[in-house]
């Protein structure tokens, strides 16, 4: 969303950053304490969602298993609580290393496949991984599990602020948007976007394609993870529902929304599906409606996500 | 004399239960340009295919530099230092041409002088000019000079063309043909599959003519001059 305005370019991700940062500590003189909450969600759908757009953007794999993913990472603080252990950073650390070691093996076998198969086998893996969670007794089955007991974030941080949660979320937030943005633009990037549009002459040029997709689909695993497991801190519930095909439909939409392979698509597609979804659930039921019709929108004038708006026509790949 | 860079010995190739070529015996020696006719459908492709890696052998060997390489996947050759211009270009239409040029630009496999982009922009001042278009925001000739480019960074050991020139303006043609004198000189190991035989006779140190998948006749480019009846025959030329 660069091109029009170059000085803007640089500094946007900046001015974001400090303006969320900020948040926390004017909302309460707005009268905006709810929504404090409401954005710590946004940015942690938003890590997710970052991590799919890398996949899908970059990538051209379009998974619809990825909450599967963030299914696996919020079990994971799950064991971990129900083991005994109370280090939230060691349960965000291990959602995401669990939640890449599956997408390894998920990835290893869907990878073998191509367009709408790798599309099936991806939601049939995580489909899988819902009956697991239902059928698991242990840790709520179908009724989800509550965490009664908090996770802690370390001796200083725990007693610092009343909102020291929202800023650590807002910093991986940040760090992962940061990370993949310069993948993306690195040479493993470049490779990601070459295989997406020919996978067959990035071969004949000599790149081990197989691998550097599993790479790609296990690093957002591991992110996907950990968004699983913030996620299951921030609502201190978790339930096989997280994982349900539906969500991944979901995530897949919202990146698209915002723009897929766009730097700035999967969080802008995150934040204005969830403000959407929050404003209109206050004036109506049937606020399934309106975002219908907004999507329908989007496909007739912007079939490149909303991020592509705000690029100048016939650069916007340079910009991605 | 050198010994072989590339070589195959009793190639045979095809698709399914269609044999397309039947015992094919070439070498290809460091710094040689090397140039494969015939006419369409005579196993030009499938050669450079299963040179490739892109169509696995039914028999023979194909050798690169002393390494078995037949029925190896078509990275795996890449990486030894095979790299291919294919037919139609195909440039990444969501890359820019600077960043096709670093992509693939890793790879060194052992060159005296690797190609860096300032060596690969000399080359083509045209791309240097449009270094931050699109793959399709160029025009076809620009495309081929990418093309070209971009299997250059890979510092090839040998370069394949495929059709290099196919559907280009003469004016960019003349420019192609330029580089790949160039080429020539620097020393670049070089087969060149090519249907403008008259502008390839300079260039190529010898010639291949491919009839229903079959060597037909091989010899160097002025014996090839000298028997024009060779061109009616196997080349409709």
């Amino acid at each position: 969303m660069h091109e029009r305005f170059p000085g803007l370019a640089r500094r946007l991700p900046w001015v974001v950053l400090i303006l969320l940062a900020l948040f926390p500590l004017v909302a309460p003189a707005l009268g905006f304490e709810y929504y404090v909450g409401f954005v710590r969600r946004v940015l942690i759908v938003a890590i997710a969602a970052t991590s799919l757009n890398f996949i899908l953007g970059y990538g051209g794999m379009a998974a619809l298993g990825h909450a599967g993913f963030v299914g696996v990472g919020a079990y994971t603080v799950v064991a971990l609580v129900e083991a005994g252990f109370s280090s939230a950073w060691l349960a965000w650390a291990s959602a995401a290393l669990v939640a890449g070691v599956a997408a390894a093996a998920i990835g290893a076998v869907s990878l073998r496949t191509r367009g709408v198969y790798f599309i099936m086998i991806t939601l049939a893996f995580a489909q899988m991984l819902y009956y697991l969670a239902v059928s698991l007794r242990t840790w709520g089955g179908d009724d989800g599990y509550g965490i009664y007991s908090p996770l802690g974030l370390g001796a200083w941080l725990d007693g610092a602020h009343a909102q020291v949660f929202y800023w650590v979320v807002l910093a991986i937030a940040a760090g992962v948007f940061a990370l993949f943005s310069r993948v993306a633009h690195s040479r493993y990037g470049h490779a990601l976007r070459g295989i997406r549009d020919n996978e067959t002459r990035m071969v004949a040029l000599g790149y081990p394609v197989y691998r550097l997709k599993l790479a790609g689909f296990v690093a957002a695993g591991a992110v996907a993870g950990l968004a699983g497991g913030l996620l299951a801190s921030h609502n201190a519930f978790v339930s096989p529902g997280l994982m349900h095909w539906t969500q991944s439909a979901l995530l897949l939409v919202m990146v698209m929304l915002g723009g897929a392979g766009r730097r700035w698509g999967a969080p802008l597609g995150v934040a204005l599906w969830l403000t959407l979804e929050e404003v209109l659930k206050m004036y109506t039921d049937y606020w399934h409606w309106p975002l219908g019709l907004l999507l329908l929108l989007v496909v007739f004038h912007a079939p490149q996500g909303v991020a592509a708006l705000f690029e100048r026509r016939g650069e916007h790949g340079a910009a991605r | 004399m050198k010994s072989p860079l590339l070589s195959c010995r009793g190639l045979e190739a095809g698709y399914g239960a269609s044999q397309v070529l039947f015992g094919l015996d070439f070498d290809i020696r460091p710094g040689e340009v090397v140039a494969l006719l015939g006419r369409n459908g005579m196993g030009k492709s499938t050669t450079i295919k299963a040179l490739v890696g892109g169509l696995r052998p039914q028999r023979g060997e194909i050798r690169f530099d002393g390494l078995a390489i037949h029925g190896a996947r078509a990275d795996v050759i890449a990486r030894l230092g095979v790299a291919i211009v294919p037919e139609g270009r195909q440039c990444f239409p969501n890359l820019t041409v600077r960043e096709h040029l670093l992509a693939f630009a890793a790879r060194r496999n052992g060159v005296a002088e690797p190609w860096t982009l300032a060596r690969l922009y000399a080359l083509f001042p045209r791309l240097a000019e449009r270094a931050g278009h699109m793959g399709n925001q160029l025009s076809g000739g620009e495309q081929q000079m990418l093309a070209i480019a971009r299997a250059l960074s890979t510092n090839p050991r040998l370069l394949i063309l495929d059709e290099a020139t196919e559907g280009l303006a003469p004016v960019i043609r003349d420019e192609i043909w330029r580089c790949l004198a160039l080429l020539k000189a620097q020393g670049q190991t070089t087969l060149v599959v090519d249907k403008y035989v008259e502008k390839l006779l300079p260039l190529a140190d010898r010639n291949l003519i491919l009839e229903r998948g079959r060597i037909a006749w091989q010899g160097s480019s002025a014996e090839l001059d000298a028997h024009r009846d060779l061109w009616a025959r196997y080349l409709g030329v």
